[in-house]
């Protein structure tokens, strides 16, 4: 954290030699400020959509995931092929065919926020299929035995007993997955996507200043994914308190 | 011929593991009521006899009754006895993630459908019964290993079963804590429910059982009451085993 700092002011104090030029993003002009407003602004449609791919992924991949965990084979292969499947798509190259190809195909049009949300979603339901594969088998035989012992059907057994123990217990994985959706959200802008990443391209075809428009990028993540983590990190703590 | 009040019926019940024999041709019968002790050396079926009795494991061959209800090896009609049969484990098998209550009134209120007050009421009368009402909303995890089994005998009590099957109940436990769930099980066994034991507590066994169960190797050995077996047992590998635990 310490070293990252030092070079930040390394980085802020080389704005007076010739290689840089702040003042494209110096907040005490008046264009300065106004281009770091804009570069800012697409912060919404980066968690906007981040937000909700993470969301979607989530009920997703728990949907995937318990077909996994069934005794019949034909659930599991159902499982193992979209896992297979799904994972095995670069996240641009899903982007690019929900925008472009899914419209040919089912005649349906999505605008570019939920073709960007959808292609997001999707590539990470996978993952969050493993992730929640795991955690539930993580959980004791024993828990299922106590709850079938006071006749729990499968559905209260997964929602009141299984479940909460397992979201627990993926919690840091599941935060990890925020941080990884935040970063891939920035491919979306190749499709025309208004957040930052795209905000930022625009920005440097107008002022041709990409060293200082893209390290001011850098560190738009670095806060948002430094927020997410802290936050993340006090959810564990708060449920904390009621783990084994 | 089964009399009117038999509650559980095994007949010529056999199961594997792989290739292991873990049930030959078990037969019993319990009446209803009655407190029966199964014990035996580690690997002799003992623990897998009960966990057939309420499904948790499937034989393969044979016929279990309880309550009325058939379990054939191929019809499956487990969830029909699941109300009628508690169970309390070795290991407790509490919801960590649940506050004692909560442990209590799940089962109640999804299963039978009671209120939450009336689930709750519930669940402090037997929290009362053994023992520790004020721990109630208390996390399993805050509780020692006495109290922790006792609120799963709460726990089992809360469905209201006709059958409570105990797997080994004081064997997770430190010595100093085994009197206070052996002390709840014998008032338990004064209150005219069907218990099946598997432990190796002889004491209790001796001032709770109507019938003991000797089994070694799958199969059951021997029957027959505390007085007849302690005194006497007929078979030399009972001798053998009592003699051993006692004599330790």
């Amino acid at each position: 954290m310490k070293r990252l700092w030092i070079l930040i002011a390394i980085a802020c104090l080389s704005g007076c030699s010739d290689n840089w030029g702040w003042y494209v993003v110096d907040p005490s002009t008046k264009s300065g400020a106004s281009n770091l407003r804009f570069m800012i602004s697409g912060a919404y449609y980066t968690i906007l959509m981040s937000v909700t791919a993470i969301l979607i992924s989530v009920v997703l991949g728990l949907l995937v995931a318990l077909p996994g965990l069934s005794q019949r084979k034909a659930w599991r292969m159902f499982n193992r092929t979209y896992v297979e499947i799904v994972r095995a798509v670069p996240i641009l190259v899903l982007i690019l065919w929900v925008y472009y190809g899914l419209p040919q195909l089912s005649g349906l049009t999505l605008n570019v926020f939920w073709a960007g949300v959808l292609a997001l979603a999707l590539s990470d339901s996978a993952f969050q299929a493993e992730i929640f594969r795991g955690g539930i088998q993580s959980i004791s035989k024993g828990q299922y035995e106590a709850a079938q012992s006071i006749s729990l059907n499968y559905r209260d057994t997964m929602r009141y007993v299984i479940l909460p123990q397992a979201i627990r217990r993926i919690l840091p994985a599941l935060g990890n997955q925020l941080v990884y959706m935040l970063k891939m959200s920035s491919l979306v802008s190749v499709i025309g996507m208004q957040e930052l990443t795209r905000k930022a391209n625009e920005l440097v075809v107008s002022e041709y200043r990409p060293l200082e428009i893209y390290t001011i990028l850098v560190l738009e993540y670095l806060v948002l994914i430094l927020i997410v983590s802290a936050g993340v990190r006090w959810l564990e703590r708060r449920m904390q308190s009621s783990e084994v | 011929m089964p009399d009117s009040n038999t509650i559980i019926t095994l007949n010529n019940v056999n199961k594997h593991f792989g290739d292991f024999q873990a049930l030959k041709n078990v037969s019993l019968e319990v009446t209803s009521g009655e407190r029966v002790v199964i014990c035996g050396p580690s690997g002799s079926g003992k623990s897998t006899l009960i966990r057939c009795i309420n499904q948790l494991e499937t034989h393969e061959a044979g016929e279990i009754t309880v309550d009325g209800v058939t379990l054939s090896a191929t019809q499956n009609n487990a969830h029909k006895i699941k109300a009628t049969v508690g169970m309390v484990f070795q290991q407790f098998n509490l919801f960590p993630h649940l506050s004692v209550i909560d442990n209590l009134t799940l089962g109640p209120r999804r299963v039978l459908g009671l209120s939450e007050e009336a689930a709750k009421a519930r669940a402090m009368t037997y929290l009362e019964r053994v023992q520790i009402p004020d721990q109630a909303d208390k996390l399993p995890r805050q509780l020692s290993g006495g109290q922790q089994q006792r609120v799963a005998i709460a726990r089992s009590l809360c469905m209201e079963p006709k059958i409570l099957l105990f797997d080994e109940p004081t064997s997770a436990l430190d010595p100093e804590m085994i009197a206070e769930v052996l002390d709840v099980m014998t008032e338990l066994a004064s209150s005219g429910i069907t218990m099946i034991v598997v432990t190796h507590e002889m004491g209790f066994a001796r001032r709770v059982a109507d019938k003991m169960v000797f089994m070694d190797q799958g199969e059951i050995i021997e029957t027959g009451t505390p007085e007849q077996v302690f005194t006497a047992p007929k078979s030399q590998r009972f001798a053998h085993f009592l003699e051993q635990i006692l004599n330790h």
